[in-house]
Order: C-alpha cells, then sequence, then structure tokens
C-alpha cells in the first residue's frame, strides 16, 4: 500500500491537518522548517489530484439522486397535476395526509412489506444452501454450478416475469397441467386473478431472479471462515449442525447481515414482476407501482412526489434499523483498507 | 473425502442436476414458448406440439410487422446501456484509482455517497425527472436515459473498482521507475496490466445492471426513439388486437437473453470475482 515517502507521510499528517504543521513549525528552529513545508505541499498536491479524480463520479452522483429527491421534496408540498398546470397550488403537508389517511397506502405498505419480509427469508436459506452446494462441490462440477448459477442474475428481470407469467397463466401455461394432482390446483385455476396466488408466483420470479446474488455473497462469506474452525470442530466430534451454528455461521455473521440488508432494500423497491403480471390488480400494488401510478400514469406529480418521498423515507428507515439493530457495519467492513 | 465414493458421486449427480433445473428452468420454458404456433399456445403443453414448431415468432420481430418495434428497441437498449456503462466506468475508474492510491480527505464520503445512491429507491427520482425531463427536452431521448441510468452504474462501478484496486501492488511502479522507466510508462506497464480485468469486469456488471433497467424505460420514454427493451417487452402488442403477443414477446425475451448468457458463460470466473470483491470485502 505504502508508496515509498509520499504516501507515508500524507498518512500520518492527513490525521492531523494544517493548523498543528503550523504550530510545529514555530517550535522548531529555522534549519528543518523547510521539509514540513515541502510535505505539506505535497499533501495539498494530492488531496487536490484525489478530489480532482474522484469529484466527478461524486458529482454527478449527487446530480443523479440528490438533485431528483429535493425536486420531489419540493413537488409534494403542491397540489399539481400536470393536465391542469394552472390549478398549481401550494398545500404544505397536505399531499402526505391525504395519502396516510388513505388506505391503499396502508394495504401497499403492507404487501411490500409481506414481499420483502418472504421472499429474504427464504433467499437467504436457498442462497445459503446453494453456497454451500458450489463451496463443497467436487472441482469438476463447481465451474458448471457457478455458471449455472449466475445465469439468472444475468436475465432481464422483465424476462424472468414473462417465463413465471407464461408458465402459470391460464391460457398459455403449462403448471396447471402438471400439477392438477396437488389439491387446489385444477385447470381452471386462474393464478393472477387472486391476490395470494397472484403474489406466489411474483415472489417466486422475484426469488429465482435474485437467489444467486445473494448465494454469491455468501459463498465469498463461507470462503473467509478459516478452515482449521471447522476442522478442529470436526475433530472435537461435532456435527455437522453444530459446526454450522457454532463456527461457519457466527463467523460469516457479517456476510450475512450485509446480504440480507442490500437484498432487503431491493426487494423493498419491486416493481418489474408486479408490474408485467399483475400491473398492481387483486391487492397486489406494492409502493414503486403506487408511485408510478400517481405521477406517471395519472399525472398527479404533488401527490405522486410525496409517495416518492415516502418510499425514500420507508428505505432510509430500513437502512437505520438494519445498522443500529443487527450492528450492519457497511463502511467498515468495507470502505477502510 | 466422502465426495470420492460411489454414494457421495451420485448425491453430487443428483445436486447437480436439481441446481441445474433450478436455474435453467424458467429459461427452457420461455425458450419452449417461443417457438409455439399460435394455434398451440393454449395447448396447456410444456413443449411445442410436435409438427408444430415454429420460427414464425422470431420472424414476425426481426423481419416482420413487430420489426420496427422490436429492433429500434434492441438498438435503443445497446447504444444506450453501452454509452450509461462507459462514462460510469471511466468516471469510477477513476475515482477508484484515487480511493485505492491517493490520500485525500472524504475519501470515506465518497464512498458512502456510493453506498447511499445505490440504495435510492429508482422511482423516487423518477418521479421529480419525468416532469423535469418534459421541461428541458430531454423526455424520450437518449440522454435523458443516459444520466439516471448513472445512478444505477456508477456506484457498483466505484465498489467494485475500488476493491479491486486496492488488491494492486502498487510498488510494482515504483520498482519500474527504480529500472528506469518514466512516470507514465511505469504506470502503463506496470499498472494498466493489473488493473485491466478489473475494469473489464466492472463493465460487464456495470452493463447487466443498465440492460436490466425497467422503471426509468417505462417512465421517460414514450415511443420508439428511446424505449429500451425491457419497456418495449411491456408495452408489445399482437399482429392483430385479438391475439395475446406471447409468442412475439416470448422470441423477443429469447433474443435479448442470448448476449447475456454467453458473457455469463464467457466471463463466470471474473463476474464472480468482482461481485462479490465489491460487495463483501474490499
Amino acid at each position: 500500500m505504502t508508496s515509498a515517502i509520499p504516501a507515508k507521510t500524507t498518512t500520518a499528517s492527513s490525521s492531523d491537518p494544517g493548523p498543528r504543521l503550523d504550530a510545529g513549525n514555530g517550535k522548531t528552529n529555522g534549519r528543518t522548517r523547510r521539509a514540513p513545508q515541502q510535505y505539506s505541499d505535497r499533501v495539498r498536491a494530492e488531496r487536490r489530484l484525489g478530489w480532482m479524480l474522484a469529484g466527478p463520479a461524486f458529482v454527478i452522483m449527487l446530480l443523479v439522486t440528490l438533485y431528483p429527491i429535493l425536486q420531489a421534496i419540493y413537488e409534494s408540498l403542491f397540489r399539481f397535476r400536470l393536465t391542469a398546470p394552472d390549478e398549481r397550488e401550494f398545500i404544505g403537508l397536505g399531499n402526505y395526509g391525504v395519502i396516510l389517511s388513505d388506505p391503499v397506502w396502508w394495504s401497499d405498505l403492507g404487501t411490500t412489506v409481506l414481499i420483502t419480509v418472504i421472499t429474504v427469508a427464504v433467499e437467504l436459506v436457498l442462497g445459503f444452501a446453494l453456497a454451500l452446494v458450489m463451496h463443497k462441490a467436487l472441482k469438476s462440477v463447481r465451474g458448471l454450478l457457478r455458471t449455472a448459477i449466475l445465469v439468472p442474475y444475468g436475465i432481464i428481470t422483465v424476462v424472468s416475469a414473462f417465463a413465471w407469467f407464461y408458465a402459470f397463466d391460464i391460457s398459455s401455461g403449462y403448471v396447471n397441467n402438471w400439477f392438477g394432482w396437488l389439491p387446489g390446483i385444477d385447470e381452471n385455476l386462474n393464478w393472477f386473478a387472486q391476490g395470494p396466488t397472484a403474489l406466489f408466483v411474483i415472489m417466486a420470479s422475484e426469488i429465482w431472479k435474485t437467489t444467486p446474488f445473494i448465494s454469491l455473497l455468501l459463498l465469498a462469506g463461507l470462503a473467509q471462515v478459516p478452515d482449521e474452525l471447522s476442522e478442529a470442530a470436526k475433530v472435537d466430534g461435532a456435527t455437522w449442525w453444530e459446526q454450522m451454528r457454532k463456527v461457519i455461521i457466527p463467523n460469516m455473521k457479517a456476510a450475512i447481515m450485509v446480504a440480507v440488508l442490500f437484498r432487503a432494500l431491493d426487494a423493498f423497491r419491486i416493481f418489474d414482476n408486479v408490474f408485467i403480471m399483475t400491473n398492481g390488480a387483486y391487492n397486489t400494488e406494492v409502493l414503486s407501482l403506487l408511485a408510478y401510478r400517481q405521477s406517471i400514469s395519472r399525472l398527479e406529480i404533488g401527490l405522486g412526489s410525496a409517495v416518492s418521498v415516502l418510499l425514500f423515507l420507508c428505505v432510509l428507515l430500513i437502512c437505520f434499523v438494519a445498522i443500529k439493530l443487527f450492528k450492519v457495519d457497511l463502511a467498515g467492513t468495507q470502505g477502510e483498507k | 473425502m466422502t465426495n470420492t465414493t460411489t454414494r457421495g458421486k451420485v448425491l453430487w449427480t443428483v445436486v447437480t442436476i436439481l441446481v441445474l433445473i433450478y436455474a435453467l428452468f424458467p429459461v427452457i420454458s420461455i425458450l419452449a414458448t417461443s417457438f409455439k404456433a399460435p394455434s398451440d399456445l393454449t395447448s396447456g403443453k410444456f413443449l411445442p406440439t410436435s409438427g408444430k414448431a415454429t420460427t414464425s415468432n422470431y420472424e414476425q420481430i426481426l423481419v416482420g410487422d413487430a420489426q420496427g418495434l422490436f429492433l429500434s428497441a434492441l438498438r435503443n437498449s445497446i447504444g444506450i446501456s453501452l454509452i450509461a456503462t462507459f462514462i460510469a466506468v471511466v468516471l469510477a475508474t477513476l475515482c477508484a484509482y484515487a480511493i485505492a492510491r491517493l490520500d485525500f480527505p472524504g475519501k470515506k464520503l465518497v464512498l458512502t455517497t456510493a453506498l447511499a445512491v445505490s440504495i435510492f429507491p429508482v422511482i423516487s427520482i423518477v418521479t421529480p425527472l419525468f416532469n423535469l425531463w418534459r421541461t428541458i427536452g430531454l423526455y424520450d431521448t437518449w440522454l435523458g436515459l443516459i444520466i439516471p441510468y448513472l445512478s444505477l452504474t456508477l456506484p457498483i462501478s466505484i465498489w467494485t473498482l475500488a476493491a479491486f484496486f486496492r488488491q494492486i501492488p502498487w510498488e510494482l511502479e515504483q520498482a519500474a521507475q527504480v529500472d528506469g522507466a518514466t512516470t507514465w510508462q511505469a504506470f502503463r506497464k506496470a499498472i494498466v496490466p493489473l488493473a485491466a480485468p478489473g475494469v473489464f469486469t466492472t463493465a460487464i456488471i456495470a452493463f447487466f445492471i443498465a440492460w436490466n433497467d425497467f422503471v426509468y424505460g417505462i417512465s421517460l420514454t414514450s415511443t420508439e426513439a428511446a424505449r429500451p427493451v425491457p419497456a418495449a417487452l411491456a408495452f408489445f402488442t399482437g399482429a392483430s388486437q385479438f391475439e395475446a403477443p406471447t409468442g412475439a414477446i416470448s422470441a423477443a425475451a429469447i433474443i435479448v437473453t442470448i448476449p447475456i448468457v454467453l458473457l455469463v458463460l464467457l466471463f463466470q470466473r471474473q463476474i464472480v470475482s468482482g461481485l462479490t470483491s465489491g460487495a463483501v470485502k474490499g
């Protein structure tokens, strides 16, 4: 890491910036004064270069997210419909009042939370199983397994949604035909005409598409558990389950937490599958779809912006809870060298 | 050790087959649908009825009446995703180099911002952009999608590349300079070859993400001028209004899936290392 002199001095001086350097200068005699001065020029040059290189990406990230969210907050304070621009009127938090007192918001929130909780729970178990399979697989099939598991990750969510939709659809599907022997399934079952069955297919598609991501994260976590630990447990006579519970899982807690948080945030924003399969009919509407419907379909910019802001606040809340409650150290595990 | 016994082998074969079915079944399912003739779509069978398999769905979207719709969407998707990927990777490379190599205050701020941007709900960005783009004329244009796509591609590119660049032994550069190379030569000969695979992997991952976008695609476009494939699929209509476009959508889905599957097959090792190093540990 250390690239000879400049890097070393900068790491030292970055923790104690300008003022202290000067104070030091005052105490030292004239002969040594030049050296720190020179270093601090270098420090300054390096800092400038750092920001010159990182700056454009940083500014663009702010422009494409911070600016729109500020705009959304501003627009959410108006009664504003694009088809009637002259009637634009400042109503303060009125839009929020309308939304939060509307049962649609709460029902959509419930659906979104339900999808998030179920998909993340299933994906965690399934993803862990797949990770174990990849971890323990014979060398000869390891590559094949990894490639296969990567396929769903690469598939477009919309394509995955159509694949599942057509398989279960009452006219073009074959699922009713295949699983007719199961109680409750017959050729007349229309999966997308009622909430629970539609949600089942929506979640199945979401799980299929995103489990690879979680299982790759968990595989990386598994690889970080020192072999000696499980060996030692084995020598001590621990069963497979005990090894898992006492050695493997505690040692990859960080990876599990990160995977769960990322997937939870992702699932909370679910949109594509629902849009394709039911478009929110039969109580399958999620919050992203509500925001879309308000602003882009109904052109209710004010209400739509307020939904967007509320959705954003929900995501922040999830992050906050995860970091406080589960001590997920996002920046720590990844940020520092 | 148990792996080498016969029982172990049988077990592993079964497990491997199960995983393959899990991963590939939906893809094969839509592939089978794409070869079904319209009259065969309601057969309730997985495969096209023998003798009825047809490529007419592919003809319809590639040379037939849905050609305009599909090919323009394909062109938009390729163009917009490539440009967004290129911009993101160039900016992220500079940024990640600075993070891995230089010392400047605010490093952590840049990484945290990238993290925050990546968890941002896309729909919260779309609503204000929809209005703004209409006002300033970016609605339904390539640029109108490229800019918001950066919110998807930039953060993950920065994280992945920063993780890659941290593993590069930067002392090599010094060593090359000691051996008489100029600063630029040292950088080009010693560092670029080590960094290139990471940059390439990041580009593939960023491209996947841009190619996958749906929310921006349906919200910020309205015509063939800029509508990308995923959005176009959702708004496909059949040959006539009485015919569901199931076959045509399946064929189109297969065509946009092929390049992705090829990329996965060719670069699976790099993709796995890129994804996991960016997301789990630097």
